[in-house]
């Protein structure tokens, strides 16, 4: 029976095999279409964008665009996200680590209650925190703040790094930690020189998502920052439109600018970036 | 690091051990407490604040008035809340629907090692790691009114299909659709390649040699075997798909006359733009019911099917 069908199945494997390279790269192609569009405009005249419309072929390429879109404020708006990015994860790191190790290897009263309510607080919709939040930063004089930015962001977020730093330190054998402890090691001790350790990969993967998350926010910053010298780059490159009407040249670099710092980090840790994604889907 | 390092283990010498203890009890809850705390303070104190706000006439400089359910009872008789409302579910189910079908396709595609599988998986991929408003400005350039769009109907001869896509009200939640579907298919793609890997290749053959077609073990193998990861895809989805918001501010900002807008930009609008924050709140506690609603009829849903499988 199985001797008759193998040679069938063969050539419908062989088929399907046909099909698949030959409808891939279709596909593909498509799918980078938008991000070929996007650089090529970015890299043209605007007199020939004005004479041939959006949809031609270059006739020339140039790298003005760029010199304009860095010109119109660009940096500074970069150097903002920067600015807020970074302490972001940073500190979000930091605290997530603190709350995992805390709750994941010491018997504390109500440390599953914990956990859920701040994995609850990071799945509650960002819509139902605006207006109070908006409030409480304008009480604290952290309305229109970069620092405003940091705290925010990081406190939203905490919950998601917590909770997924807390099942990655939970794997972490009970022997390593005690032999610590019977050296001697203090409770800082063992999480500086044991755990922190041990969770760099985890750590690697979180990092790398909340730089993306952080920078690619725009909710947060329209609704915390008002100045414009203090947006960073996602809010300003749309603000620009307005500036650049029909500067599609120009609208399209600034595009590219600020797409690449995430993209930096996504081919740096590509590894850490889409294992951070699969833990990041169990929340 | 190196001297705070050295004076823990300072600490730990014998004559010192006696209050060590407490301190190291009061370390690990500084440990837990400050980012509890904090996380608590930013998102549960204010969410509790919306329902109370949600409750409340307030412009956000004079006091708030208590009003009751008035708010939520003013929604069934604005239309904007209406469209909107109709605007978030057909966004959750197209959007939601599109991108799970699309990305479960793609993982599928490509699960098994063929050549150039990595390669096609990081650029279906790639999408994910721009901003929203990155791809909303990418796609602006195809639907211009010179745009690639048009440009390739005049090219076949359908002229007189063309349209200002974004400023059309019968084309422009469905022109914001797509390129939300270009960013979200990757990432859906990577969580079931993920679910993919945990099927066991040991079923497969065992139908195989029992006569299974490759639907037969698609439908009783394969989906199966799916069931936790296909969970967490839809809790994601729909949590993601409540909370879309930027590529529709960035795009048309709900426009043109409120055909695209969604409870979320609605709710930006009138309670963080505008001056309605009663009103803004009791929109945003809409938006977290229906989140919350649409998970919990999905598990209930499932736990049922569970039960008389």
């Amino acid at each position: 029976m199985t001797a008759v069908q193998a040679p069938a199945r063969m050539a419908r494997r062989r088929v399907r095999t046909w099909l698949f390279h030959l409808g891939m790269p279709v596909l593909a192609a498509l799918w980078l279409f938008p991000l070929a569009l996007v650089v090529i405009t970015s890299l043209r005249t605007f007199d020939d964008l004005a004479t041939s419309g959006l949809a031609s072929l270059p006739q020339g390429l140039t790298a003005d665009p760029y010199r304009e879109a860095l010109a119109s404020g660009e940096w500074r708006s970069i150097l903002n996200s920067l600015l807020i990015t970074v302490p972001v994860v940073l500190v979000t790191l930091v605290l997530a680590s603190m709350a995992a190790y805390g709750l994941a290897r010491h018997r504390i009263p109500f440390r599953r209650t914990m956990l859920l309510l701040m994995l609850a607080g990071n799945l509650l919709p960002a819509q139902l925190l605006l207006i109070p939040v908006l409030k409480l930063t304008e009480q604290f004089g952290l309305f229109d703040s970069l620092i405003g930015m940091i705290v925010v962001q990081t406190a939203v977020g905490l919950g998601f790094y917590t909770f997924v730093l807390h099942g990655f330190m939970r794997g972490i054998p009970q022997e390593l930690t005690q032999a610590a402890r019977m050296d001697g090691a203090t409770t800082f001790g063992v999480y500086l020189r044991i755990i922190l350790p041990l969770t760099k990969p985890a750590l690697a993967a979180l990092g790398s998502l909340c730089f993306t998350w952080t920078f690619n926010d725009l909710v947060w910053s329209i609704t915390l920052l008002r100045s414009e010298d203090k947006l960073p780059v996602t809010p300003a490159i749309l603000g620009m439109q307005g500036e650049f009407v029909s500067s599609w040249n120009v609208i399209a670099a600034a595009t590219v600018i600020a797409a690449i710092p995430t993209v930096i980090v996504f081919l740096r840790f590509q590894r850490y970036f889409i294992s951070g994604l699969l833990i990041g889907s169990s929340r | 690091m190196a001297s705070v390092a050295k004076s823990h283990r300072a600490a730990a010498t014998p004559y010192r051990r006696t209050w060590h203890g407490s301190r190291d009890a009061l370390v690990l809850l500084a440990f837990v407490l400050v980012p509890f705390a904090l996380e608590m303070f930013w998102t549960f104190w204010p969410a509790l604040n919306s329902l109370y706000i949600s409750l409340t006439r307030w412009d956000g400089i004079s006091p708030p008035e208590f009003i009751g359910l008035d708010n939520y009872l003013q929604m069934w008789s604005d239309s904007t809340f209406l469209l909107a409302l109709r605007n978030t579910v057909l966004w959750l189910v197209l959007f939601g629907g599109l991108s799970v079908l699309g990305g479960f396709g793609l993982a599928l595609l490509l699960d098994k090692p063929r050549r150039g599988v990595g390669v096609y998986r990081a650029i279906f991929f790639l999408p994910v790691v721009f901003s929203m408003v990155v791809t909303a400005l990418v796609w602006r350039m195809i639907y211009q009114p010179d745009g690639v769009v048009n440009g390739l109907l005049s090219a076949v001869g359908l002229d007189d299909l063309t349209k200002i896509w974004l400023g059309d009200p019968d084309t422009a939640l469905y022109a914001l659709i797509v390129p939300a579907l270009w960013r979200q298919m990757g990432y859906i793609m990577v969580l079931f390649l993920a679910g993919l890997k945990t099927v066991d290749p040991l079923l497969h053959e065992a139908a195989r040699t029992d006569g299974a077609g490759t639907f037969q073990r698609f439908r009783h193998i394969t989906l199966p075997q799916l069931r936790p990861i296909t969970t967490i895809v839809l809790a994601v989805t729909v949590i993601d798909a409540l909370r879309s918001f930027d590529i529709v501010w960035a795009l048309t900002k709900g426009g043109p006359y409120h055909s695209s807008e969604l409870l979320s930009t609605y709710q930006f609008s009138t309670g963080v733009l505008g001056s309605q924050l009663g009103y803004g709140s009791a929109l945003a506690v809409v938006i977290f019911i229906l989140a919350v609603g649409t998970i919990i009829v999905y598990v209930l849903r499932n736990l049922g099917e569970e039960e008389t499988a």
